[in-house]
């Protein structure tokens, strides 16, 4: 269980082009990239910038947050400043991008919440404390949740090959 | 109840008789595909060997395709920099379908694989670009991943963590009239399932106005799939895809073509009609706020962009050609053309489409991704409207957030560009008709 404060709250069908502007995507690294998070949002993004955001802070989405494009920086950029991002719904790609490396995602596709209110992330369901309300969560597929316990893909895919290597060995 | 097409070809993958929608598979990859973001799949691929003492090498060096098209020439140093880490590692793992900044086999990923037959029927493709439904138009499940499920693939040859998806079946009856495009099904189809109405789902496609409707056109309608949010959309093969592998891609080899069950279980079925459609325009700042183009007739442009991914194939090119022919681009508009590949600019060199594109005012630049999404050439000022062949109109998506972009088919483009403000090309022709006449 924990708790984050609600720093910024979009709408429907944010797409990557908001999370991380095209003009970007040369900048690839998972170092490099938490600069560029929401570049076109200019005083969100500045208070990214000073460190003025706390780890774990919240931001709230609508459906289809992280539509468009397949590029991985719009998930990297997020977990860069360990923001938590409690949406309505994800698009596809955005999500596999996101568990991949570890991007704490909730999907609550009925959350009401706005900005400063802080929310309490209990597993089953979001609670909203300014507002004293309760919303269910809908759990992650369970092959999903596994990338995740394992540390991200990059881990996962380690534990397959040593353990392939094992397998081959006996 | 019978197995729609994407389920028939996951079971085959996966060498199982018949698979259930929802049931998570790691098929093995045919073809997995990077543009310039090989860049960080590489990185994240090293990540995945290091500490484990050994090499990292990629599975199928055959299997692995690699073409830059999103920064041609490279824009600055940062991608040059990237475009020769890729080259260096390409090199070193010995990948063969690599396609270079070129003027012989360069251009957009997802027309270069089409054109060189790295795609067949009944295939898994992935690829880091989310546009990588277009190759469902040959009958594979082709479908965009992030960088980091790419370098999981590198390692292993397999994709892990597919669900099964539930399908929508797409029936598009009738013929498209004269001046209606395949883009214009495409955006109808966007505006009526709305920008998640697929998510998760395949879109497969069927219908008298598809099984008339050359590859071409059948790339674009798959080609925005994924702007339904839809994982992929695919068109079972048929005659005219044996006939796009033999006399566009050059492939030879006899398929065992199959089609979804007659019983297939569909999720949804939407019908179109092709014969009652007329030109369609996505308007700022969605790509499923889609209108008759009559609706938004007279919106003042001052960028038109012919090209991507979606629309940048020589038929799109030569429909525009023939109508810009011995005309002028209005004053105050710049129409920029980017064909989707090298092998479509020659084509058009060769036939004086070019030329007809370059007399008409037209500034057209070499292959790629550039404008679409606002990396390379082509920006826009604040406050200024554009009209693109493209496939995405998301705030920003062309580098100026305080820019307007509208989506719409070569024909409206061309049309438009005469004008300068958003055009019928129905109704354009017409006046020109009564001007002749």
């Amino acid at each position: 269980m924990t708790r984050g404060r609600v720093v910024f709250q979009v709408g429907d069908d944010v797409s990557t082009d908001i999370l991380y502007p095209g003009r970007y995507m040369a900048t690839v690294l998972p170092s490099e990239t938490p600069q560029y998070a929401f570049a076109d949002h200019a005083e969100f993004n500045a208070k990214l910038r000073a460190g003025e955001v706390p780890a774990g802070s919240v931001i709230v989405g609508g459906a289809n947050f992280g539509c468009g494009s397949s590029r991985e920086q719009a998930a990297s950029c997020l977990k860069g400043h360990e923001l938590v991002v409690v949406a309505r719904g994800f698009a596809r790609i955005f999500l596999q991008n996101g568990i991949n490396l570890g991007l704490h995602m909730v999907h609550c596709p009925t959350i009401e919440a706005g900005e400063g209110d802080e929310l309490e992330l209990r597993g089953s369901e979001v609670a909203n404390l300014a507002t004293g309300r309760s919303f269910p969560v809908v759990a992650l597929p369970k092959a999903r949740q596994a990338i995740i316990d394992a540390g991200g893909l990059v881990p996962y895919t380690r534990r397959l090959i040593l353990a392939g290597e094992a397998a081959t060995a006996r | 109840m019978g197995r729609t097409y994407v389920q028939k070809l996951l079971a085959r993958a996966c060498g199982r008789d018949a698979v259930e929608v929802g049931e998570v598979l790691e098929p093995p990859v045919n073809l997995a595909m990077s543009h310039e973001n090989a860049a960080l799949v590489l990185n994240q691929f090293a990540g995945i060997f290091a500490g484990t003492g050994r090499e990292p090498r990629v599975w199928d060096p055959g299997r692995i395709a690699i073409v830059f098209d999103h920064r041609v020439p490279a824009e600055s140093s940062k991608t040059a920099t990237n475009q020769k880490k890729v080259r260096d590692f390409v090199r070193a793992q010995g990948i063969g379908r690599f396609h270079d900044v070129r003027g012989d086999r360069g251009g957009i990923c997802h027309q270069v694989l089409p054109e060189n037959g790295y795609v067949l029927p009944g295939e898994v493709v992935v690829g880091t670009d989310s546009h990588t439904t277009t190759h469902g138009a040959l009958g594979a499940f082709a479908f965009g991943i992030g960088a980091t499920e790419m370098a999981s693939v590198w390692a292993l040859g397999r994709v892990l963590n597919v669900e099964v998806p539930g399908t929508i079946r797409v029936n598009v009856t009738g013929r498209l009239r004269e001046g209606v495009h395949p883009k214009d099904v495409a955006l109808a189809l966007v505006g009526r399932l709305t920008a998640e109405g697929a998510n998760y789902k395949v879109l497969e496609f069927h219908g008298p106005a598809i099984r008339t409707m050359p590859t071409s056109g059948r790339l674009v309608l798959c080609n925005m799939a994924v702007e339904a949010g839809a994982t992929a959309g695919v068109v079972p093969p048929d005659d005219e895809t044996r006939r796009y592998l033999n006399e566009t891609a050059n492939v030879w080899k006899t398929f065992d073509f199959f089609g979804p069950d007659p019983d297939a279980d569909y999720e949804l079925e939407v019908d179109l009609d092709a014969s009652s459609l007329g030109p369609q325009v996505a308007c700022p700042h969605a790509v499923d706020r889609v209108k008759p183009v009559v609706e938004v007739a007279g919106t003042k442009v001052d960028q038109i962009v012919i090209g991507s991914c979606t629309n940048g194939r020589f038929d799109d090119l030569q429909v525009a050609a023939r109508i810009l022919k011995g005309r002028r681009v209005a004053e105050g508009t710049r129409l920029l053309v980017f064909p989707a590949s090298w092998r479509v600019y020659s084509e058009a060199l060769r036939t004086g489409v070019i030329q007809d594109l370059v007399d008409a005012g037209a500034v057209v630049c070499n292959p790629g991704c550039g404008p679409c999404l606002g990396v390379h050439q082509g920006a826009l000022a604040d406050g200024e409207v554009a009209l693109a062949t493209t496939n995405r109109n998301f705030r920003g998506r062309m580098g100026n957030p305080k820019a307007e972009v509208y989506l719409c088919s070569p024909a409206v483009a061309a049309a438009s560009a005469l004008a300068g403000t958003i055009t019928d090309p129905g109704v354009a022709a017409e006046q020109r008709e009564e001007v002749t006449a």
